[in-house]
């Protein structure tokens, strides 16, 4: 089997996260292409139903990158977000996937290099962990290998 | 409002082992309020039942639906053409509305997924507490508008026991003495008078003693 590429969602606010990977492009920097953006607004549009229909249409992991606490552009979306993502790992833990398989970051649109670093080190957290069980490709492959 | 709570995760999917194709069914009353089980609520748990189910191999089918009320007829008559084809209605609503669905629906399973918890409100977002205990004689004329029955832990009717210390009950020093509340109102109030008048014991009928209780606006009945 090839090594596991996992698939990543990332939520991420048009006012930071969003901004600081274009930058991250702007800049030429590298980050895993296992990250799938979704542009939000503000990370207080998350709610638990969007980070679990993201991990039961099959990502392997999720995370909500927000602004910085203090200087989000709604003044506490990210703060609203955040106990938001906590509790969903919860949720999740209840059907049995692991709670670091979902995250929440904090940035400026002027990280482009933490956005990389972000990318890269969540990305190498989810290939620890493995595949989610309700990633599909995955779990057909390791049916056909049993 | 009617407070609610999950049931916790387990106990939902031992009730639903077996079956392959059931209803989450909402309600946008009360427990949409407490954020237990309204819309919100039913997709989340939706997704996680399918989840579990999908990890464990054996799949399930979910309608996701919410009705203005489960505990009206009209309203629950909204999924009379979907109940028919599938095996069980999980239903979000309290305790009310789950009975109202399977006195309607006698050929399905109807199962709670909440603990139906208490009559109360919110102090702020997502923060409930007990304010009624829906004893069906209501005091808070003599009592300043705070409950005795429902906020003093033994429902005493005339004054504060010896466990009172500090305006909070023994029971637990973040837990108001009830009675410490209601004479403290009573005095910026000016109506002292009212605690001189003895509550007379409580007529415990008009509570769940009596029986199931019902009320009948007979100006509306055809």
């Amino acid at each position: 089997m090839a090594e596991f590429e996992p698939i990543i969602v990332a939520f991420c606010c048009h006012y930071c996260a969003y901004g600081a990977a274009d930058l991250a492009g702007s800049m030429r920097l590298e980050y895993p292409s296992n990250i799938r953006i979704i542009r939000l607004p503000c990370t207080g549009k998350v709610t638990p139903v969007f980070l679990l229909r993201a991990f039961e249409k099959g990502a392997d992991g999720v995370y909500v990158a927000g602004c910085l606490e203090g200087d989000c552009h709604f003044i506490q979306g990210n703060l609203v977000a955040k106990p938001r993502v906590n509790y969903t790992k919860k949720l999740i833990q209840e059907v049995g996937l692991e709670p670091e398989r979902l995250e929440m970051f904090n940035m400026s649109a002027a990280m482009g290099p933490r956005f990389a670093e972000v990318a890269r080190e969540f990305t190498e957290r989810i290939k620890v962990l493995g595949p989610s069980p309700l990633n599909k490709k995955y779990r057909h492959a390791s049916n056909r290998a049993a | 409002m009617v407070i609610g709570e999950r049931k916790p995760f387990d106990e939902i999917t031992r009730m639903l082992e077996g079956h392959k194709k059931i209803v989450v069914l909402g309600c946008g009353g009360c427990v949409t309020v407490c954020l237990t089980g309204g819309h919100d609520e039913v997709r989340v748990l939706s997704s996680q039942l399918r989840m579990a189910r999908d990890k464990a191999g054996d799949p399930i089918e979910i309608i996701e639906k919410t009705v203005e009320r489960q505990c009206d007829p009209e309203y629950i008559e909204e999924v009379h053409d979907i109940v028919p084809h599938i095996d069980a209605v999980l239903s979000m609503a309290c305790g009310a509305g789950v009975q109202f669905m399977a006195e309607r629906y006698t050929n399905t399973p109807v199962y709670p997924a909440l603990n139906t918890t208490f009559v109360g409100g919110s102090i702020k977002e997502g923060y409930y507490v007990e304010k009624c205990q829906t004893c069906g004689e209501c005091k808070l004329y003599y009592t300043a508008g705070i409950c005795p029955i429902a906020r003093c832990s033994k429902s005493l009717l005339n004054g504060p026991c010896g466990g009172s210390t500090k305006g909070a009950c023994e029971i637990d020093p973040q837990v108001d003495c009830a009675w410490q509340l209601i004479i403290d109102r009573l005095k910026s109030l000016n109506q002292m008078d009212r605690y001189e008048d003895i509550m007379a014991v409580n007529d415990w009928r008009t509570n769940r003693d009596g029986g199931p209780r019902k009320m009948v606006r007979e100006d509306f009945q055809r």
